[in-house]
């Protein structure tokens, strides 16, 4: 068995029919076949990974070290690398091509992207507080209120406050793949997953 | 990549005639009774079309026994057969929901003839 994860790409969101007439919300995303790039082992580097390597690029796009890590692996220069745990039972073979085809419609999987940025949020936003009154002579609507107890005299680490939102690593968990198109190196996806349209996306099996 | 998009719902899309607000509609929806499929039509007048390629939905109104009825269809929904379109309406606005209030004569549409 392969490694069960994948590079992909969101391209965004649609609706289709199931096999009931029902509507189901999906996600595309493109799958071009990600490529075994270099295996990390125990031995050599202290754990075990597969680095996976993503979409074609122009040789003249990489820095020179880059060019010659995959050249040394015999692969065509990719956009993005990323490493991913090698589970157990699983081989790995440098130049080994991964496709769609390691997932199944109805297969559970897990997606980790980048969330969409939300740029300086307030407590409302970021946190989910209540707020106040907007109205009958309210004069604060979105503050945060107290930041804690007097006796401290200063701000506990981890308040909640304002601040940047979004811009962050995100895994959904337990997304099921409604439809995998090798033809076309599509995977869809029921419901949504983190980041915006074209932002890079690791699918991979969910382990429990 | 969007029209990777666009290829997964035009490949989705039924064929429909063409039709807008006003114009009366044969739909004819499929409905499971009993484990049985049969096809059950519903006929009446197009109060809107609302959304965009494969989201397109249409609200039809009849009035069965006194008592006005509205569905809305997904229009390329595979639970609906066929749709035709019987007559074309000459009305002036896409979506005809003064016609909820009205009763009898005054809830007539002109046919369109050109």
């Amino acid at each position: 068995m392969s490694v069960q994860a994948i590079l992909g790409k969101k391209v965004g969101m649609t609706q289709i029919f199931d096999e009931g007439g029902r509507v189901v919300p999906v996600t595309v995303i493109a799958v071009e076949p990600s490529v075994v790039t270099q295996v990390k082992s125990l031995e050599t580097d202290g754990y075990s990974a597969a680095q996976i390597g993503y979409e074609d690029v122009k040789d003249s796009r990489l820095t020179r070290p880059e060019q010659g890590h995959l050249a040394k692996a015999g692969v065509r220069p990719k956009r993005f690398l990323r490493e991913v745990a090698i589970q157990d039972g699983e081989t790995v073979t440098v130049g080994q091509e991964l496709r769609a085809d390691i997932f199944a419609a109805g297969e559970k999987v897990q997606i980790t992207g980048t969330s969409k940025g939300k740029g300086f949020a307030g407590v409302m936003k970021r946190h989910g507080f209540h707020g106040a009154e907007m109205t009958h002579g309210s004069m604060i609507h979105r503050k945060p209120m107290s930041a804690g107890a007097t006796d401290a005299a200063r701000v506990f680490k981890g308040t909640k406050r304002p601040g940047r939102m979004g811009n962050e690593r995100v895994t959904q968990q337990g997304l099921k793949v409604v439809q995998v198109d090798l033809d076309r190196n599509l995977l869809l996806v029921r419901g949504a997953i983190p980041g915006a349209n074209g932002g890079l996306v690791l699918i991979s099996k969910a382990h429990h | 990549m969007a029209n990777v998009i666009n290829d997964i719902e035009a490949a989705q899309k039924a064929d429909v005639p063409e039709f807008r607000g006003g114009d009366s509609l044969r739909v004819h929806v499929k409905v499971v009774e009993g484990g049985k499929e049969r096809i059950q039509i519903f006929e009446g007048v197009a109060l809107a079309r609302r959304g965009e390629g494969i989201r397109d939905t249409v609200v039809v109104r009849k009035v069965s026994n006194g008592v006005g009825v509205e569905r809305t269809f997904l229009v390329h929904s595979p639970r609906i057969d066929r749709i035709d379109m019987t007559r074309r309406g000459a009305v002036r606005r896409a979506k005809l929901y003064y016609l909820r209030t009205r009763v009898g004569k005054a809830a007539r549409i002109k046919e369109l003839r050109r």
